[in-house]
This record gives structure tokens, sequence and C-alpha cells, in this order.
């Protein structure tokens, strides 16, 4: 009798993939070259999953920020910042994305995931009310679940399951926070983020966007879907992460709420764990500043996405109802997936394979993120990749490669 | 209301029996996830359906206290009430 023995059932389940191929799960690059390059098992790889959307990770002024940070604050700050102190440049960090956005006022976390943890188990407490999009990432669900607010999902964005949830509520005591993402991870679609921003100012519940994989891609300056869709006025809260477009890792919340401050001292995620190191800090102030007056970067990820979007729908595979970055195969079966992931990995293309349940549907995903920094040339060695497997297993007809090769 | 009970009831079995891999008899003490092997995912989305049939929500700690078919209809029963009520 051992404590691991829930998890029984998950060895089995390794070793059938395992004996496929790779465990997905633990990729090991042996070198990574650029922000599109790898090495995997020796063999020169297009790194096509990595949510490098802007393509910043090797950005020379980046790297020599990060370095000099490094030299001259050392390499971390060992402690939390509530109690062990600020370095000043969380602080410039902070009034940095607040101006980004346009907010008074930011808070930086040391990841993504403890944003959301922080915030969402935070700003709503016992009878309070927490309504999720249903596909929310596990870091939306996790914040939920360490609050004590009661947690109600609504179908995955559907701006009228939503209106019924908070009808529902009418007469109910406590505050609402109603909670979506810009862009879904998994499938890359989009949030019908003005409806739903119409029925919870309708029903008085503040509303919390995470822009994890927006920012930086959608609007004109780069701040998200509720830049591009024009309701930055009616969205309360934004977080976001620096591990995705930015190149680094971290996380933050911006919002206009007065007395935001005060969050500093009873939000647990943020007070209770060691802040950012001095490079990660300033690489993110680096490449944040690159975000705001390089807009050739999201014209560049945007044509990418479409390029690889077109180029696999025309083959006639299911990549879900918007262009995105993140674009998503979805297939019928775990066993061709994990064959035609396999296979692409033996092609030099890494993706990512998503299987239920970790994935919105029952179906597993074979899922791309495209970067500004992929050349056309890399998009399209990609497409052919997914032709040739596709016809492979018997997936795509020989008529469609001829039309996704024209 | 007993009618209604059975109404539930019944939804739900019938709603299970066609999220379960396993033909096997579904009755009250019937472990969703252990004798049926439904998965998570489903789970999730089948109380979706039956909160979209019943006009309910049904709160994710209430969801996590489900453990059996009983306890999922009691549920269910519970917070149809609680909403004809308001």
């Amino acid at each position: 009798m051992s404590l691991l023995d829930k998890f029984a059932s998950v060895k089995p389940q390794l070793k059938a993939l395992a004996a496929t191929g790779r465990n997905p799960f633990a990729v090991t690059f042996d070198e990574i070259l650029s922000a599109t390059e790898g090495v995997l098992d020796g063999r020169p790889t297009i790194l096509l999953g990595t949510n490098n959307y802007l393509g910043l990770t090797f950005d020379a002024e980046c790297i020599e920020a990060s370095r000099q940070a490094a030299l001259h604050h050392g390499t971390g700050t060992t402690g939390s910042r509530v109690a062990n102190g600020n370095y000043a440049d969380h602080r410039s960090l902070e009034a940095d994305l607040a101006a980004f956005f346009g907010r008074r006022h930011a808070m930086v976390f040391s990841t993504g995931y403890q944003a959301n943890l922080g915030m969402l188990s935070t700003l709503v407490g016992r009878g309070d009310h927490l309504i999720l999009d249903a596909d929310s990432h596990a870091s939306i669900y996790d914040g939920a679940r360490l609050g004590q607010a009661e947690v109600i999902r609504f179908r995955h964005n559907s701006p009228e399951d939503l209106r019924k949830r908070l009808r529902r509520l009418e007469g109910r005591r406590g505050g609402k926070l109603v909670v979506v993402e810009g862009i879904y991870s998994m499938r890359g679609d989009v949030a019908p983020l003005q409806e739903i921003a119409a029925v919870a100012r309708q029903y008085g519940a503040d509303l919390m966007i995470d822009e994890a994989h927006s920012m930086g891609v959608l609007g004109e300056r780069g701040r998200g879907l509720a830049e591009a869709v024009g309701v930055e006025d009616q969205v309360d809260f934004v977080v976001g992460t620096f591990s995705k477009s930015l190149g680094s890792v971290g996380g933050f919340c911006v919002s206009n709420v007065d007395d935001f401050d005060l969050l500093r001292l009873v939000c647990r995620p943020y007070m209770f764990t060691a802040s950012l190191p001095p490079a990660v800090i300033a690489s993110t102030r680096c490449a944040l500043s690159r975000l705001a007056v390089d807009t050739g970067l999201r014209a560049r990820v945007g044509a990418n996405a479409k390029r690889l979007y077109d180029g696999l729908s025309r083959l006639g595979f299911d990549v879900g109802p918007n262009v995105s970055p993140v674009v998503a195969v979805a297939l019928e079966s775990r066993e061709v997936a994990v064959s035609f992931w396999n296979a692409l990995l033996d092609s030099g293309i890494y993706v990512n394979l998503a299987l239920p349940p970790a994935t919105p549907s029952n179906h597993p995903l074979l899922r791309a993120s495209v970067s500004a920094a992929h050349s056309a040339e890399q998009i399209d060695r990609a497409i052919e990749a997914f032709a040739r497997i596709g016809g492979e297993l018997g997936l795509v007809w020989p008529q469609m490669r001829a039309v996704a090769a024209g | 209301m007993s009618n209604q009970l059975e109404h539930i009831r019944a939804r739900i079995v019938s709603g299970l029996a066609a999220a379960s891999s396993r033909s096997i008899e579904i009755n009250g003490d019937t472990h969703i996830v252990r004798d049926l092997e439904i998965d998570s995912l489903a789970v999730m989305n089948f109380i979706l359906a039956l909160e979209e049939e019943f006009d309910i929500s049904m709160p994710l700690e209430r969801i996590a206290e489900v453990e059996t078919v009983d306890d999922l209809v009691a549920t269910v029963a519970a917070l149809t009430q609680q909403e004809a009520r308001t």
C-alpha cells in the first residue's frame, strides 16, 4: 500500500504511450538554437509548439538586458516582496505594465499560474460567486478551488448560458466575478467578449479576462482581445503572463479598481513565494517595450497563423473556429493522434500532443503555436509534413495534398 | 415531487448509460467514475447538460461531493427545489 496507489491507472497509460514511440509529456530538447529551431534526438527540429508568439526569446537586446541585470543585481531575490523587500525593477515593471494597458494599477506574480491562483482566490471570498467559462485553464480552476467563493461554470463561449447563470443568481447576496480567456489555449478559439461583457454588466457582475495567449497578438497595441473588440472599459481585471509573447516567465494583473494595492497584503500566492529574479524582470521589461513599438511583430504572427490555419484547413483538417496563433488539429482517435505526433517529430516538426481529458472535447489534439519568428518556409514545411503523414495514416486525400501544395 | 424525482433519476441513468462504455446495470449505488469508467471531462459535460435541462447551476463544490448516482440525483433534486422557491 502506497500513497501513490491512487495514480496506478496512469502507469499503464504511460506505458502504452511509450510503446508507440516517445513519451509526449517528457520531451527533452538536446538544444534550443533559436525561437523556432531546436535539436531533438539529434535531429534539427522546427519548434511549432512553444507559445513563443513573438519570437522574442533570443532577442539580442532582451538577452543583454538580462545579462546586465544579473551582473548588477545578482541571480535571484531569495525572498518574497512583502517579507524580504522589493527591488526597484519590480516596481518599474509594474509601472510599465500599467502604462502599457492604460490602467492605474499593476501587480506582478512569479508565474502566470500564480497570477490566476492569487487573483481568483482573493478577489472573491465566502458568500461571493465566481462564474467561469467551462473550458477555463487549470490555473483558473485551481484559483477558484483555493478561494471560498461559490463556483459555477457556463457553457464555453456561450453568452446565453452565462445570462441564465447570472439570472439565477439575481437577488443572491455577494459579489459576482465572471472569468473568460481572450484566446483559449487548447483550441485557439476566441471569446465572444462584447456579448459576454454586455451580459456581465447587465447583471452587475465584474469581469476578468485572462489575456495569456492574446497579449501581443490581438489589438492595435497588442493589449489583447479586450482592446481588439473595444471593450477595455468594461473589463475590470486583466491577467496575463510573461511566458508567451514576452518570452520569459511570470504573471500579472492590471486594473483600475480603487485600493488595488491592498491585494498585496491579502493575496497569499503573491505574498508567500519568491519574487522574480532581476534577469527575468529585465528581459520582460525589454520585451514589453519591443511589443509596444514594433507593430510588425503582430502583423507577422498574424500572417503566419493564417498561413498555417489556411494550409491545414485546405487539407481538410478540423482546425477550430478561429484563426489565431494556436492552431490545433482535432483528430478522432487517440491512437492516430499519437502516431501522427510521433511521425511529425520524425519529420523534424514539434507540436504538442494533447489527450483527453486535458482537451476541451473528447478529441485528441495536435496543437501548434505559431511565432512571428517562423519563416513562411518553416510553416510550409509543417503543412507538407501534415499532408504527407495525414495521407499515410489515411486521413488526407491525395487531391487535397495537391491543393495544399498549390 | 416524487414524479419529478423519478424524472431526474431516469434522465441521469439514461445519460450515464449513454456516456459509459461499460454495459452494466446502473442503480443508486453505482459509482459514477469507478463503476462506469466515465472520465472527469465527460462527467463535467454531462453535468452541463443536466444544468441546462433542469435550469439549475451546480456549484463545483457540490459536484465534488458527488460519487454515486444517488448523490447526483439528490443534488439535482435539491437545486431544482431551491430554484423553484426563488
